[in-house]
């Protein structure tokens, strides 16, 4: 009996979680629009995150050229390095990593801005203020998350290549114009395309987790706390989960 | 000279009770735990109401229902004559537009400016209004409270008591016709406490306002209560002026006034 309160438990979080999603697209489209607040939220999302993604993209694309180097020499298959990271960039580090980085940021903070809202009656005075506080809380975040993820993306793919010159020119010589170029070769459309819809998932995910996360915190302090830990814990989760999902899809409609 | 009949109209005036809220069995519950049962209450225009209960006694419910934060499970509430349970969200809105809230923990919102706390409720509720209006309303509420210089400081920035007293002149800013007080004086000190039940005098004077107060401080419900509600077991246990109960012998009673 015992070892079915955890399952009922998860099943109650996951009925939870499907409901709010179900009010958030029977809510989004419909007046009256928060673009003010979405734009603001765009901002702090998008923006705020620019130097965090750019830093850890830039690192990713360099440890990863210098760690693949070695071996590569080994092989005697040194000027395919561009070719490889460029691949492995754009299809899977990119994507996953950035949602992840992400994650940790922005789902955190969504979590417990929301919470700490909740515990001190803020959403409470926003819907006596004549405002729909989910709409304006959680819709406008969903959304700025869900476009804000695949630009930063396209951003931290690019650092992170521009990492892998650098981490090429360290040990050898290889010209700018070399590089990209065999980048550029490597990738097809539809390497980009899946892994670029795919940022979008990732979005929602971590917007909608965060904020529901928030929005349903109580316990005073220590529940805000909690609900930013576990958003970042419950969005992690289903990025990897959306990620092996977008691989079978890719694999099924021969995209692989 | 006054005629017979102008002293009759007079008098019919004066006597002329308008309800601006009225409560009619009133049940909430949450689970097994019975808070609000059969409730019954009636709130005159101009009055200040204080409910006096111990905590967890469905105080916070009660108001919380009115606004329509909580929904109850059986009874009736009127508010400035529209049964606020059988409004739509944007009829609600309406009503909500003409109560004024003072939240026990402020609900000053982090992330705005004194000036967008205010501005807030105003461009929410009353949309075609100029920013020459929204800026001399947001004055006249800042003045009314005595706190014009913090327009353009945090919430984080300000200490409890002027927290309060913004999160008043937010409540102000509307002109409501009722105000509900949840705890005003709660996490106060006694000076700063006083300021606050003061200013909700002062208010009621000014703008000729209805208030219903919660409160377990004895200090705010012998300043600012007309009459005083009991409740208890979920019920309005007792009612009258501070005098009256402060010499009811029922022990139910006297244990709020020992």
């Amino acid at each position: 009996m015992a070892d079915n309160i955890p399952v009922k438990s998860f099943l109650n979080e996951v009925g939870n979680i499907s409901q709010f999603t179900g009010r958030f697209f029977s809510q989004w489209y419909r007046p009256r629009y928060e673009i003010s607040e979405f734009i603001r939220q765009c901002y702090f999302i998008g923006y705020k995150s620019l130097p965090l993604i750019g830093l850890t993209g830039f690192i990713m694309g360099l440890v990863l050229t210098m760690q693949l180097r070695p071996t590569m020499v080994d092989y005697g298959v040194e000027s395919q390095i561009p070719a490889i990271v460029g691949i492995a960039i754009i299809r899977e580090i990119g994507p996953v990593l950035t949602a992840l980085i992400f994650a940790g940021k922005i789902g955190s903070s969504i979590g417990a801005e929301l919470g700490s809202m909740k515990v001190t009656e803020q959403i409470d005075a926003m819907e006596v203020s004549g405002t729909n506080p989910f709409k304006y809380l959680v819709v406008s975040r969903v959304l700025a998350a869900t476009l804000m993820l695949p630009i930063l993306t396209i951003l931290s793919d690019a650092v992170s290549l521009y990492g892998s010159y650098l981490g090429v020119n360290i040990r050898g010589q290889t010209s700018s114009s070399l590089f990209w170029i065999q980048v550029i070769e490597s990738i097809d459309f539809y390497d980009v395309l899946p892994a670029f819809i795919k940022t979008y998932f990732f979005g929602f995910a971590v917007g909608i987790i965060g904020c529901y996360k928030g929005y349903n915190s109580s316990k005073g302090t220590e529940g805000v706390g909690r609900s930013a830990n576990s958003a970042v814990v419950v969005s992690s989760i289903i990025i990897f989960i959306l990620d092996l999902l977008a691989v079978q899809i890719t694999d099924l409609l021969g995209y692989n | 000279m006054i005629t017979l009949e102008q002293k009759r109209t007079k008098k019919t005036q004066l006597s002329t009770v308008i309800d601006v809220l009225s409560i009619k069995n009133l049940y909430k519950s949450f689970g097994e735990n019975k808070v609000l049962v059969d409730f019954n209450f009636t709130l005159h225009k101009g009055e200040n109401v204080v409910v006096l209960g111990k905590s967890g006694s469905g105080k916070s419910v009660l108001i919380k229902c009115i606004i329509g934060l909580l929904n109850p499970d059986e009874g009736e509430i009127t508010v400035l004559n529209e049964h606020v349970l059988e409004l739509n969200t944007t009829e609600m809105d309406k009503i909500r537009a003409k109560i004024g809230f003072l939240f026990q923990s402020n609900a000053l919102y982090d992330s705005m400016t004194v000036r967008e706390n205010l501005e807030f409720p105003l461009r929410r509720h009353w949309i075609k209004v100029t920013q020459e209006e929204v800026n001399e309303l947001v004055k006249q509420a800042l003045d009314d409270v005595g706190l014009g210089y913090t327009v353009d400081m945090m919430p984080i920035e300000l200490s409890g008591g002027m927290r309060k007293r913004v999160a008043l002149a937010r409540t102000m800013i509307l002109k409501p016709e009722i105000i509900l007080y949840d705890e005003p004086t709660t996490g106060l000190d006694p000076i700063t406490g006083k300021e606050i039940i003061n200013l909700m005098i002062k208010i009621k004077k000014k703008y000729n306002t209805s208030s219903l107060i919660i409160s377990h401080d004895m200090n705010c419900v012998k300043m600012a209560a007309d009459r005083i509600v009991i409740l208890l077991e979920g019920k309005c246990y007792a009612e009258g002026n501070y005098e009256t109960l402060k010499n009811n012998k029922d022990p139910k009673v006297m244990q709020f006034f020992e």
